[in-house]
């Protein structure tokens, strides 16, 4: 259950930019998970949501841009076809992980006193 | 102005990031990285499901390198010393690092634990993480290489079921091959076609911490992974 120690170092992230930026609040956060990142979602949320509270992050909501792992061959760019050998199905050459292993924090939308 | 529906609400701005969500964890994984390397140790992260013989296997290690090579390691666990204990039995002056509910190793436990040790006198320390093949994956400690720990007994399919431990993997030791000949159902084949599928140049290396097998080539490669230790430093005065 390392989501917990995740959301802890979102939370922390997300607290320090909106004071940064002066901001009342963090309204909705929004999160880069690859496949490969290694993080449960569901399990990322119910931690977020078991300890904004009182926090500066107490309404906001965590949306996920979902990233596929694409495995490809580096010279013939041939994608490898799920779950088969992480080789180019051309030249044989080792694949290399083009896109499905980021975790980012990619934005966050703050709540700012209406000028 | 809420650009929605123009109800009034407070306005809400976007802030673009785009920075890694455990950056935090990362600064202090390069900053030990940086200290390993500076000493000339060769650190590993040693990771494995709970059962799959890390510590025997380090066992094993100390016994293969019969103290021709210092030995150092911190061991990771949800409670209890027992893996410490076994370690500095075995000649590896190491320390448990109890980790509570929490279940991996993470940067700045590696470096705060760091401190309480003589590190430095190793030439090879190995941080052996808690006994999971799922959430110490995503953690960098500063290691030099990743090495997992697969035992026979756990089913050729493994790699396929935790692709993200062993995408990074630098080698895995197929460890309990003792054990194969009671074990129709699986086959060396079958861990090594599974690893094929999650790693692009899979190393492996077939062992067993209990009898001794295959230690021979995970000391070589353990070898060849050291860094030049830099010569101190040494101030000449002029008459």
């Amino acid at each position: 259950m390392h989501e917990l120690s995740v959301a802890q170092a979102l939370l922390e992230r997300a607290e320090a930019i909106c004071r940064a930026e002066k901001a009342r609040a963090v309204r909705r956060i929004q999160l880069r998970v690859g496949e490969l990142a290694g993080i449960e979602k569901r399990q990322l949320a119910a931690a977020f949501a078991a300890i904004r509270e009182g926090t500066l992050c107490a309404h906001a909501t965590l949306a996920f841009h979902d990233v596929a792992a694409v495995w490809s061959c580096p010279t013939c760019r041939v994608d490898v076809p799920r779950g088969a050998p992480l080789r180019c199905p051309t030249c044989g050459r080792p694949a290399v992980l083009m896109a499905g292993d980021a975790l980012l924090l990619e934005r966050v939308e703050l709540e700012v006193q209406d000028v | 102005m809420c650009n929605d529906c123009g109800c009034g609400d407070p306005a809400l701005v976007p802030v673009d990031v785009h920075e890694r969500l455990l950056a935090g964890n990362d600064r202090v994984a390069a900053h030990n990285r940086a200290h390993f390397q500076d000493a000339g140790v060769l650190a590993i992260n040693l990771m494995g499901s709970p059962g799959a013989g890390k510590t025997t296997l380090l066992e094993a290690t100390a016994r293969a390198f019969q103290g021709k090579t210092r030995l150092g390691a911190m061991s990771g666990d949800l409670a209890t010393d027992r893996d410490g204990e076994r370690l500095r039995l075995a000649g590896i002056p190491a320390k448990t690092v109890t980790t509570g509910t929490s279940c991996h190793l993470d940067a700045t436990l590696v470096h705060d634990t760091l401190h309480d040790m003589a590190w430095q006198k190793s030439d090879i320390f190995f941080l052996e993480n808690v006994g999971n093949l799922v959430c110490p994956a995503i953690y960098d400690l500063g290691q030099a290489a990743n090495v997992v720990v697969l035992s026979v007994v756990e089913g050729e399919d493994k790699p396929l079921k935790y692709p993200v431990m062993f995408k990074d993997c630098d080698l895995v030791l197929i460890n309990k091959v003792d054990l194969l000949p009671h074990l129709p159902q699986v086959s060396l084949q079958g861990f090594t076609d599974a690893l094929s599928r999650v790693m692009p140049e899979p190393r492996w290396l077939a062992v067993s911490g209990w009898t001794g097998d295959g230690m021979d080539a995970w000391v070589a490669w353990l070898n060849a992974r050291r860094p030049v230790r830099k010569v101190p430093r040494v101030s000449v005065k002029l008459a």
